[in-house]
């Protein structure tokens, strides 16, 4: 076990400095200065070539690069162009707002989700199953910005239960139902599979009662992939966080972050997306490190 | 099975009817799409089937020509990213060794970035125009078909077939273009389709916050972005363009997922 731990977290050093690598360049490609965007045209030369000095605006790409880097690595990201304030202090200040949102959604996903694709599976088929399939697919193809707007007309505006601003009901409505469909599916498929193993053959075959195989031989079983969910949800949670956020102003990274990009605030979009990706992969580690805990036939298949 | 097809032909036919209307739109819409009329958000009537938006357009002519936008963006985006995932699928599953380390670990790096904040960001440095939208949405979205294209490369490039191909002297290019390729594109077809459903939702998504196809083009979500300010005052606005994006997508999945069960019986 302990060598499964390190062996994946040698895998994420190329991992980092590939998302460091990427992001620092995109941030690159932007033509003009980011000091055009709000220093005084009428400014001197002589001044507007300190704050460039200042900031390492003078300095070749590549050297600009590792001084990031370096920094980087003690958590120091820079200054807001806006603020002024350290990109770290901002972003940990935003941060848990976000976790809260997210996590309040992703447990509500978790709730609902469940039990829905358990009984799918159990009944594959029936109306039941066949009517959440399809609505899983409505689900998906709702873009969850217009479900935002939507919403907020409905339970803001006209039926006024819901502040439309700050408030996290309906920001999280709208985060559980467009994650809802996936891990259902998910569930369903997970379950599926467990009812088709020679195990649950032999339960039924000793004459174990129905609803003693669903819950104790089946549903635990089928609720170890769960384990990863978590991991392979963060890209997705985060993404409808920004768009969501911004909708409801939520204060939380996703706002943040959605109001660098249109006032071209690199260091505050470096650190988020440096920020973001980092959390995603530690989530996508711990994931899979709880998978192995919890089904020790991952490991032994790793070492081979 | 056969309610699948069923839903599978819904699907066909409600994204013909949708491809038509894009196609045929200036015989279809009933007026200009940036023509402005007399009425400012004025409520759907028989002379707007679908209402006018706050510069007094006709949303329906709108939604024609918007169409137009956002599936061809859906078109091309899904060809850039076919193109890149199936030629590094292609490489990394047939040569291996550290050619598939490389790629693969890239492909793990794109995978941790939350595609709407990479995609934003990106489009906060390029002028957004529909160009940049086709080519980021394509640039960013090619890593499951990668992944797909490497794992059906490992498995064929064992098979006897292959092997064949070898022993009367094809070349590489040629056992990976015309032996393995054309016997891996099944899914590849159906994770195209799919790929078009998102590419949709990922447009709308970035019109919505204006950094995608710009106005006065229409684009179904840029209309959306225009709606935000009028939600009490002209509902219709927001809720329309919202529901043809979610027939649109709805009728890619049924499609897609009828092609999953009839390219692949075993399942």
């Amino acid at each position: 076990m302990k060598k499964y731990i390190i062996r994946r977290l040698i895998q994420l050093i190329p991992l980092l400095i590939g998302i460091s690598l990427i992001t620092f360049f995109v941030m690159h490609m932007a033509p003009g200065d980011p000091t055009s965007l709000f220093a005084d045209p009428n400014i001197k030369p002589e001044e507007l070539a300190r704050i460039r000095t200042n900031w390492g605006l003078d300095k070749p790409v590549i050297v600009q690069y590792f001084m990031w880097v370096k920094n980087a690595a003690k958590m120091d990201f820079g200054y807001s162009y806006i603020s002024g304030k350290p990109v770290v202090d901002e972003i940990l200040e935003r941060l848990p707002a976000t976790l809260l949102l997210m996590s309040v959604s992703f447990f509500l996903i978790l709730l609902i989700s469940i039990p829905v694709g358990v009984i799918s599976a159990v009944r594959k088929g029936s109306l039941f199953d066949n009517l959440f399939t399809v609505l899983s697919f409505v689900f998906m193809s709702i873009p969850s910005f217009w479900l935002a707007l939507i919403f907020m007309m409905v339970f803001s505006l006209k039926l006024e239960w819901f502040p439309p601003f700050g408030n996290l009901v309906l920001p999280c409505a709208v985060m559980v139902t467009s994650g809802l469909a996936g891990i259902t599916r998910y569930q369903r498929a997970s379950m599926l599979e467990v009812l088709g193993q020679e195990y649950i053959k032999v339960a039924r075959a000793k004459g174990l009662p129905e609803y003693i195989v669903i819950f104790k031989h089946a549903l635990r079983n089928s609720l170890i992939p769960i384990v990863t969910l978590l991991g392979l949800s963060l890209p997705d949670l985060f993404g409808g966080a920004f768009i969501i956020e911004t909708i409801f102003a939520w204060p939380g990274m996703g706002r943040l972050g959605v109001s660098a990009v249109f006032s071209r605030n690199y260091p505050v979009i470096m650190g988020i997306t440096t920020l973001t990706a980092l959390l995603i992969v530690l989530g996508n580690l711990l994931a899979d490190i709880g998978y192995a805990f919890v089904d020790p036939r991952i490991r032994y298949a790793e070492k081979k | 099975m056969l309610k699948k097809n069923k839903l599978a032909m819904f699907g066909l036919i409600l994204l013909s009817m949708l491809v038509i209307l894009a196609a045929f739109a200036p015989i279809f819409s009933p007026y200009d799409p940036n023509a402005i009329m007399e009425d400012h958000i004025a409520a759907p009537s028989m002379k707007h089937l679908f209402g006018t938006d706050d510069l007094g357009r006709d949303v329906l002519s709108r939604l024609i020509f918007g169409g137009r936008v956002s599936l061809s963006v859906a078109v091309i985006a899904v060809a850039v990213s076919l193109t890149i995932g199936v030629l590094l699928g292609c490489i990394s599953g047939y040569y291996g060794g550290i050619l598939d380390e490389i790629i693969m670990r890239f492909t793990d790096i794109m995978l941790s970035f939350p595609t709407i904040f990479l995609i934003l960001a990106i489009q906060s440095v390029l002028t957004p125009n529909i160009f940049n939208v086709m080519i980021v949405i394509g640039a960013t979205s090619w890593m499951g078909i990668a992944r797909l294209v490497r794992g059906e490369f490992l498995a064929l490039k064992e098979r006897e077939f292959v092997e064949a191909a070898r022993a009367i002297g094809c070349s590489n290019f040629r056992v990976i273009f015309r032996h393995i390729l054309p016997n891996s594109l099944p899914p590849v077809i159906v994770a195209g389709t799919l790929g078009m459903a998102g590419a949709i939702l990922t447009e709308s998504a970035l019109s919505f916050l204006g950094l995608g196809v710009q106005p006065p083009m229409a684009s179904w979500g840029n209309m959306l972005m225009d709606s935000q300010s009028y939600l009490l005052d002209a509902p219709w606005m927001a809720i329309i363009p919202g529901l043809v994006i979610v027939l649109a997508v709805l009728s890619l999945y049924f499609v897609g997922e009828g092609l999953r069960e009839g390219l692949n019986p075993k399942e």
